[in-house]
């Protein structure tokens, strides 16, 4: 083994070596020690990616087996790592967020009794990812899949004793097998046609496997591919919190904000977009399966960014958030533009973990109220927390020349490149999503950090855990929850200048993605590249700035100046916000049709198949008939005349009957 | 190769440990029964480890062979040998005949030497079933290992174990009887009961469907396979928890080795012309169980059908007549040997203590024991096939098979990840989360040393095969391919 594959496999066992020590000694050891060793675990996984991230920039790419984990038959599955360059984008961005979330735990989480438990819970999460991201073949990959489904199980429900928290658990763990079931069973059709699970073996067959068609239904036939590609992207909808599979993330608010930071905006929910970049030579000979991921997307960006307009929990705002922004990488997938999408990824994990652990902070702040109508002016006391959330709003509405700005222009420039169906579609979702975001964003800011201070008329009342002590006014929060803010707050502001002109010139991915010659939008992009600052300034002419800065004026008339408006809006429309206040329907519906359906179907199954018709007719059945035809016999000798006489007559009637007839 | 009589020995030495242990005589002698009791299934466990040491992989044939005369009027012989098909199987009943005894340590205070005898006397004569080579060696000790399991529910079953015995055994007995004139007729044909020349044997399409069918009432029932499975629920909610390990984890799966050994060698061309007829049922059992399972209040009755449901993929498996898919069969009853017993011990522990077995009677148990409760989450993500558990490996392969056969068979096989997740773990958070629910569960200790080390040699055990099966399949590759090219070729 050389010393490069030595720190490969040192990546994902340190973080996973701190699970196992908090996890299984944490009442041993004791807290301190469990968050050191989980953090050092981090650390140590972060700095070897910055090494290997180093070595791959020099030209090291790295396909390789670790050890074979089941044959069958001739086929051979192993556990490896492909480390290229998309990998080692990945590597650094789970192990950075992870390692500052870790920290802010520290403080987050320091009155809580399952301290031990949640360190070990987030270590063994980052070993998931990183074991997901770093695969060479698609079992790995499911197995990273379900692993980072399992963490994310674990911490929705962390709080166990809430009920709440252990609705939203199981319900995102349903709603994400409902994505796997699509996803293992393209995997399924990748084995039963490539004869392999290894990536490079199914990339290098794809193109031959073009005009392959299955028939499924009847003598109907579909392209392979196209199907293949369809059944993996289910996976993605779940994972990545896709329309219609959304449902689950804004339930998953009920953990505690670390992990809403980690995994339910930076890191696992970007598995989906990540697997698709993945297959970019699959899907690239898909153009159906291509439309469907744009449409889909464009729907999620659109949609669930309406939602985020009328709620009032501070992080539900940001979850809302999340998944429109997943629905923008989504999209850009669906045009062909895979590095724009990872760019997008890469910025999003920066800001949206900036955002959810800066909600956090004023949670703490507020004692663990989360309701932003009982906020209001908190810049004064959290001052901190203040300015990089204003960084991370200002990066997500894509200000020019902060992060979210470079990614979220070149997926606008992107889909409008695209001549896909549905790219139409999926260009007006894109632009006007940007004016939804840009007013939902500054309506939560303005709320928290501006205007009056309503808060002295709500502290005391906060709901949550118990933990922190009540009362008094909001505080800023201690060192180790705002110095992974601060350090979050830089990559949110300079990421894009620096990483958007390697990526735009297409250079930077090489071969760890491939885009099909008639899908130009990157390559195009590429040549229309004027210069990081140049692109920033020439934004100021564009339809997406002005609807940004509409977006952040109304919201600023609304929540600041005139703050009866949305009040009478509101009233006015109480339909439309009925519709949005129950999120279009979708908890109920699924909650009524799948849930409620599969109890009452399992319930007659069993009461009419089991019960009444195998056991009582069959089996006991037997039993009975004997039974049945002695006692009807004994009917017949009850020792009364008229009974003998009534039976003779109807005799006779029935004999008179058929002779008169016959 | 040494030259012990290993077969011989992982019969006999559980028999002989369990009538030691039945010599100790009433209850005064508890203490010596259990010590002896362990001492016996460890015995038995150590003397079957050298089949999968000692073993070839690179042979498809039987190993580790003994054959003599028995009765020699009907030439009847004692002919004892495993391959890869058969050998984890026995393996697998060892390891389990250790838990079994270890569970029913403190828990069982009447009648402790016949409840031991009674499951080391079981260990031994299912381990014959797994290695008999002779038609009415494999028949005796088929009927045999019922005995003790229905002493074992009749003595230390619940209210309505009557019921539940009676009700197994009236599924049973049609299907032995069956059985019996097959291999009778089969007999009358070759001039022997030797399984190996009944393999050999030609018969014509009709001989083959009516031999199929007769084998197929016997070994259905024990899978057991959709409709004839509703003495399962019964047998399980009335067995003591050594009962129900033994049932779930050994006892359905020889009639999926029947099917293995029996049905598919003996009548090929019966076997891939009822081949969709099986599968139905078995997709049925996958995709309706696991329905049914979700609407149980009773936590045994579920993890009964959860069982069915599981059983479905292994028969699925087989006949969809590839190796994806027999080998995953394989490993999956394998790897359902140790979730369902990890199961059933869990609620054991839960039974032990609170003497309900209603999930409604539970709620918040993480609070009190958290230790329990970390291992019945790691066994109810097994049972839901999560991978890095055993669960998933052998999911993953059937799945993989039946696709290569028909997409739809893999498609409603696959519901199964949806619906045993639903199932399960709709189960873990009524029991394990929520608030304390009540006053018995405040005062719920969690698991003592000796629950500990059961159930962490069960977790050890499947997170091991989770994360590397290799071991599990090498040993199976050249059985199941000498098999599937043997049910290839038309005996017509």
């Amino acid at each position: 083994m050389t010393e490069m594959q030595k720190l490969y496999l040192l990546v994902p066992l340190a973080p996973l070596a701190g699970a196992a020590i908090a996890g299984l000694f944490g009442w041993l050891v004791g807290r301190a020690v469990s968050h050191w060793v989980t953090i050092i675990g981090v650390a140590v996984s972060f700095f070897a990616s910055v090494l290997i991230f180093q070595d791959v920039m020099a030209g090291h790419t790295y396909n390789g087996s670790v050890y074979t984990w089941l044959t069958m038959g001739d086929t051979r599955l192993e556990i490896g790592f492909l480390i290229d360059r998309l990998t080692t984008l990945m590597m650094l961005v789970v192990t950075f967020v992870s390692l500052m979330v870790h920290i802010y735990t520290i403080g987050y989480m320091q009155e809580d009794p399952g301290y031990q438990r949640f360190f070990s819970y987030i270590s063994l999460f980052t070993f998931s990812m990183l074991m997901l991201v770093m695969s060479n073949n698609f079992v790995q990959l499911f197995f990273g899949w379900e692993a980072v489904g399992l963490v994310s199980y674990l911490l929705i429900g962390f709080w166990f004793t809430r009920e709440s928290a252990i609705y939203a658990n199981l319900k995102a763990f349903l709603v994400n097998r409902v994505g796997d079931f699509g996803f293992l069973l393209g995997i399924g059709l990748v084995l039963a046609y490539f004869g392999s699970l290894d990536y490079a073996t199914v990339f290098a067959r794809a193109p031959e496997m073009a005009n392959h068609t299955i028939s499924l239904i009847g003598g109907q036939t579909w392209p392979l591919l196209t199907v293949i590609c369809i059944l993996l992207f289910v996976g993605a909808m779940g994972k990545s919190a896709q329309f219609p599979l959304h449902v689950w993330l804004p339930d998953s608010m009920e953990g505690p904000t670390p992990i809403s930071a980690l995994i339910h905006a930076a890191t696992m929910v970007t598995a989906g977009i990540f697997m698709v970049a993945r297959m970019s030579p699959l899907f690239e000979l898909s153009e159906t399966a291509l439309s469907v991921v744009m449409v889909i997307g464009a729907i999620t960006a659109l949609f669930m960014g309406f939602l985020g307009v009328i709620q009032n929990d501070i992080k539900r705002v940001v979850a809302y958030s999340t998944l429109s922004q997943l629905g923008y990488m989504t999209v850009a997938l669906g045009a062909s533009a895979y590095p724009v999408a990872i760019f997008h990824l890469m910025t999003h994990a920066f800001f949206k973990a900036l955002l959810f652990l800066a909600a956090g902070s004023v949670i703490i702040g507020m004692h663990h109220d989360q309701d932003i109508r009982h906020m209001g002016g908190l810049r004064k006391y959290m001052p901190i927390t203040w300015i990089t959330s204003l960084i991370g709003s200002l990066a997500l509405i894509g200000t020019p020349f902060l992060a979210g700005f470079y990614s979220k222009d070149s997926i606008i420039e992107a889909v409008g490149l695209s001549h896909l169906p549905g790219s139409g579609f999926a260009y007006f979702a894109v632009v006007a999503g940007v004016f939804v975001t840009a007013f939902y964003s500054f309506r939560m800011y303005f709320l928290v950090f501006h205007g009056p201070e309503r808060f002295r008329e709500h502290l005391g009342h906060g709901h949550g855990h118990d933990g922190h002590g009540h009362g008094g006014e909001p505080h800023e929060s201690p060192f180790v929850v705002t110095f992974p803010l601060v350090m979050l707050a830089i990559p949110s502001a300079l990421i894009g200048y620096i990483a958007i002109e390697p990526l735009m010139l297409g250079d930077y991915f090489q071969n760890a993605i491939h885009i099909a010659g008639s899908h130009p939008a990157v390559e195009e992009l590429g040549k229309e590249f004027p210069g990081a600052a140049a692109m920033a300034l020439h934004a100021v002419t564009t339809l997406p700035f002005w609807l940004a800065a509409a977006g952040v004026g109304l919201s600023w008339f609304f929540y600041l100046k005139r703050t009866d408006i949305p009040e009478k809006i509101r009233a006015r429309f109480s339909v439309i916000y009925a519709i949005l206040d129950r999120k279009y329907g979708f908890d109920e519906f699924n909650d009524w049709f799948f849930a409620g359906g599969a109890r009452m179907l399992g319930r007659s199954l069993w009461k009419g198949g089991d019960v009444a018709v195998i056991d009582n007719f069959f089996v006991n059945g037997t039993a009975r008939l004997v039974g049945r035809i002695s006692s009807l016999v004994r009917h017949f000798q009850s020792g009364y005349i008229f009974h003998y006489a009534f039976a003779m007559i109807i005799g006779v009637f029935v004999l008179m009957t058929l002779f008169v007839k016959g | 190769m040494s030259g012990l009589p290993l077969l011989s020995l992982v019969i006999w030495v559980p028999i002989a440990a369990g009538v030691a242990v039945l010599a100790t005589g009433s209850d005064r002698n508890a203490g010596l029964a259990r010590v002896l009791a362990l001492i016996g299934a460890v015995a038995g466990l150590v003397v079957s480890l050298p089949l999968y040491t000692q073993f070839d992989a690179q042979q498809a044939g039987m190993q580790f062979v003994e054959i003599s005369p028995w009765i020699e009027t009907f030439k009847v012989t004692y002919h004892l040998g495993v391959d890869g098909i058969s050998m984890l199987f026995i393996l697998l009943t060892s390891f389990t005949t250790v838990l079994v005894v270890l569970a029913g340590w403190q828990v069982i205070e009447k009648r402790v030497a016949q409840y031991m005898a009674a499951f080391l006397i079981m260990s031994g004569l299912m381990n014959g079933v797994f290695a008999a080579l002779d038609g009415i060696l494999f028949y005796v000790f088929w009927e045999a290992m019922l005995i003790p399991m229905f002493l074992a529910i009749g003595v230390w079953g619940g209210p309505n174990r009557v019921y539940a015995a009676v009700k197994f055994f009236l599924y049973t007995l049609i299907g032995s009887l069956l059985m019996l004139v097959a291999l009778i007729y089969l007999y009358s044909k070759s001039g022997t009961f030797e399984i190996l020349d009944f393999h050999r044997l030609p018969l014509s399409m009709t001989e083959q469907v009516l031999i199929f069918f007769a084998f197929f009432m016997a070994f259905a029932v024990k899978v057991p396979m959709w409709p004839v499975h509703t003495w399962l629920p019964d047998a399980h909610v009335e067995a003591p928890t050594g009962g129900s390990v033994v049932l779930a984890a050994i006892m359905l799966k020889v009639g999926a080795y029947g099917f293995l050994r029996f049905s598919l060698p003996i009548a090929p061309d019966a076997s891939h012309a009822l081949s969709g007829f099986i599968i139905t049922l078995s997709l049925i059992a996958v995709v309706y169980i696991g329905l049914v399972a979700l609407v149980q209040a009773d936590m045994k009755k579920l993890i009964a059908y959860s069982s069915i449901s599981h059983m479905g993929f292994v028969t699925l498996g087989i006949f969809i007549f590839n190796t994806y898919g027999l080998e995953g069969a394989l490993v999956q009853m394998v790897s359902h040997g140790f979730i369902s017993a990890a199961m059933f011990l869990c609620v054991g522990v839960l039974y032990d203590r609170m003497h309900s077995r209603q999930i409604a009677d539970y709620g918040g148990v993480a609070n009190r024991m958290p230790i329990f409760a970390a291992f019945f989450m790691l066994f109810a993500m097994a049972n839901s096939g999560l991978p890095a558990t055993s669960g998933f490996v052998g999911e993953f392969m059937v799945i993989m098979g039946s696709i290569k056969a028909n997409f739809w068979y893999a498609f409603l096989a696959a519901s199964t990840l949806i619906f045993g997740a639903a199932y399960t773990l709709w189960m873990v958070k009524r029991v394990v989360f929520g608030a304390v629910a009540n006053s018995h569960v405040e005062q719920l200790n969690d698991v003592s040393p000796r629950e500990f080390l059961v159930l962490g040699l069960l977790a050890v055990a499947v997170l091991g095969m989770g994360l590397y099966p290799l071991p599990f399949t090498e040993v199976m590759h050249q059985s199941v391919s000498n098999l599937l090219s043997h049910v290839a070729q038309s005996k017509i």
